[in-house]
């Protein structure tokens, strides 16, 4: 049947203008050898695109991941010059910070999230407000930091105290912000309108549309966008180092200098000591493997509307 | 036969039991004048149905009854609108009120993401209903014509049932508050004709307690579900720029499909243009 078709075909070829060949593939051909390289030029840099996490992955799990034990989740730091410890308080301060700036970021970016999709008119506000998210989110991380420093720390604006675990987690809140925002917005700019003109169509009042209605549809998204954001933030140093500062001891209130993963971290690393950098690694570790658990839940929640 | 006694019957009741009139409505998107020069006398517990070329401002006529209108960005409306003698678009009418008590059904069946349930309960909560929720959802549904379908799966989502069915849920829903109108926007665009057929059979019951009025694009079905039909038609504006809508005929049904006044009607319903 092939053969027929193919003698066919060559015999066509011999009263028009082109040179026609057999259907099989053929790999010498000039287009497909250019295809074959171009494929394989493009699986190599989408291969180096993930290399990166992949080596992060396995070089903190070389070492850090020996030292996982229950003493280092639930001790404090050693003394300079002495071994053993743990980084348990440091794992409580980023838990501690991230839920400050998580408590102060999603419910003022969720807001204004509702605002820009749901009541604004696309006026000069809303864009002004569109465009200073974006601006916002590219601020550089230790900026931020400066700001909180100039702005609480500095001022002693809570209770004469300087420092704090407070001034951390607001600092990580300006981070999180445009995320939250943004996410926000545009998920609710994903629900359909006829969603909204169904409720309104009940005699539902704007607000209630917004809650009951609107806001539940795109319940998925906006956590996701959350989740991520806090993830981001959890990881963040330079905001930390002059806000919430560091701790070797457990953490003393919302008004104290407290310890971070990633403070902790920055400090350990560049110690003389050994026991000190190999904390460093296990915090390391530790600090990577809940930002990716962080990670896999928000996908796990953004597919729980898709099914 | 029934449809011409309908007919007389309209015709006499016209004066007497009036639950809409639009006076020289015009609505415009922005700067473009959508449809102009509406006068419009919509009779109380009849159906009306609005027809016409796509463009010709129908569902934006319909939409103005229930003010529906105000969620569009720009869109305004001159003229007035009234309903048991009350002007929709005075100063100081509460918008979601007045979709309380006229209600709407959208040409894509819009389910909340809810329980084929709590789709009919919602509207009623919000509305501050406080007698027998499960009563309600019951009696929504079998006017509705889809209780025998949805009984044993109230708890199911509404994206779980077919698209005609989602659409009678949404009939339901509107009725569960009681409005006094219902207002259907090409309600059975989506469906198919065994759906289509349900929905029709369903309006000939829920006439009996409301006003309806539906835009429909399908002929035949204006003639087998309306007693008073409205021609809508675009016209060129005056100066040149671009068509408006305007209300070329209104009458009873009978008349609009069999002896109408208008070339333009005429040719419609005789399929020579649309």
């Amino acid at each position: 049947m092939t053969s027929t078709f193919t003698d066919s075909s060559s015999a066509a070829a011999s009263h028009s203008g082109f040179e026609r060949s057999s259907l099989r593939f053929n790999p010498s051909l000039a287009r497909n050898r250019w295809s074959f390289l171009f494929t394989s030029v493009a699986a190599t840099f989408a291969a180096i695109c993930v290399l990166p996490l992949v080596l992060v992955l396995v070089y903190v799990l070389i070492k850090g991941g020996s030292l996982i034990s229950l003493r280092l989740l639930s001790e404090l730091p050693p003394a300079p010059g002495l071994d053993g410890g743990g980084i348990g308080n440091a794992i409580i301060g980023t838990f501690v910070v991230s839920s400050i700036a998580a408590l102060i970021a999603i419910p003022v970016g969720v807001g204004g999230g509702i605002y820009l999709a749901e009541y604004s008119a696309g006026g000069w506000f809303s864009q002004f407000v569109r465009f200073g998210t974006d601006v916002l989110s590219g601020v550089p991380s230790i900026i931020c930091g400066v700001f909180i420093y100039g702005l609480i720390v500095s001022t002693r604006f809570f209770f004469d105290q300087s420092y704090s675990a407070m001034a951390g987690g607001i600092a990580l809140s300006v981070l999180m912000l445009p995320t939250v925002i943004k996410t926000t917005d545009e998920a609710l700019k994903l629900v359909p309108n006829e969603l909204r003109w169904g409720a309104f169509g009940v005699g539902a009042s704007k607000f209630v549309t917004i809650v009951r209605i609107t806001l539940p549809s795109a319940f998925s998204p906006i956590a996701t966008g959350a989740v991520l954001a806090i993830a981001r933030a959890a990881g963040e140093t330079a905001p930390l180092i002059f806000t919430a500062l560091f701790s070797p001891f457990w953490p003393e209130g919302l008004f104290n200098p407290i310890a971070s993963m990633s403070v902790l971290i920055y400090n350990f690393a560049i110690m003389p000591y050994e026991a000190q950098i190999s904390l460093a690694w296990a915090a390391s570790f530790v600090l990577v493997v809940m930002i990716l658990a962080a990670n896999l839940f928000a996908r796990w929640l953004s597919r729980l509307t898709s099914t | 036969m029934t449809r011409s006694s309908l007919h007389d019957a309209s015709v006499q009741e016209l004066s007497s039991a009036i639950c809409m009139s639009l006076e020289n409505v015009g609505i415009s998107y922005g700067s473009a004048e959508a449809v102009r020069g509406v006068y419009m006398q919509i009779p109380r517990g009849k159906v009306t149905a609005f027809i016409g070329p796509s463009g010709c401002g129908k569902s934006t006529v319909l939409r103005a009854l229930n003010r529906m209108n105000d969620l569009i960005e720009g869109c305004t409306l001159k003229g007035r609108v009234l309903f048991d003698g009350q002007d929709l678009y005075a100063r100081g009418v509460d918008p979601v009120e007045v979709r309380r008590r006229i209600g709407m059904v959208f040409q894509k069946p819009n389910p909340f993401p809810k329980s084929i349930y709590e789709n009919i309960a919602f509207g009623a909560r919000i509305n501050g209903f406080n007698g027998d929720m499960d009563e309600l959802v019951e009696r929504s549904l079998r006017k509705a014509a889809i209780w025998d379908e949805t009984k044993d799966k109230l708890k199911e989502s509404g994206y779980a049932l077919s698209g005609g069915q989602q659409q009678r849920l949404c009939i339901a829903r509107a009725i569960a508050i009681e409005p006094e109108v219902i207002l259907m926007d090409e309600p059975c665009s989506a469906l198919d004709p065994i759906s289509t057929l349900k929905i029709e059979e369903m309006m000939h019951e829920l006439k009996k307690s409301y006003t309806i009025v539906i835009v429909t694009h399908n002929m035949q079905q204006a003639v087998r579900v309306s007693d008073m039909t409205g021609f809508f038609n675009v016209s060129s504006r005056a100066d040149g720029e671009g068509k408006v809508g305007c209300l070329e005929e209104y009458a009873p049904t009978e008349q609009i499909f069999n002896a109408p006044q208008q070339q333009a009607t005429q040719d419609y319903v005789s399929g020579r243009f649309g």
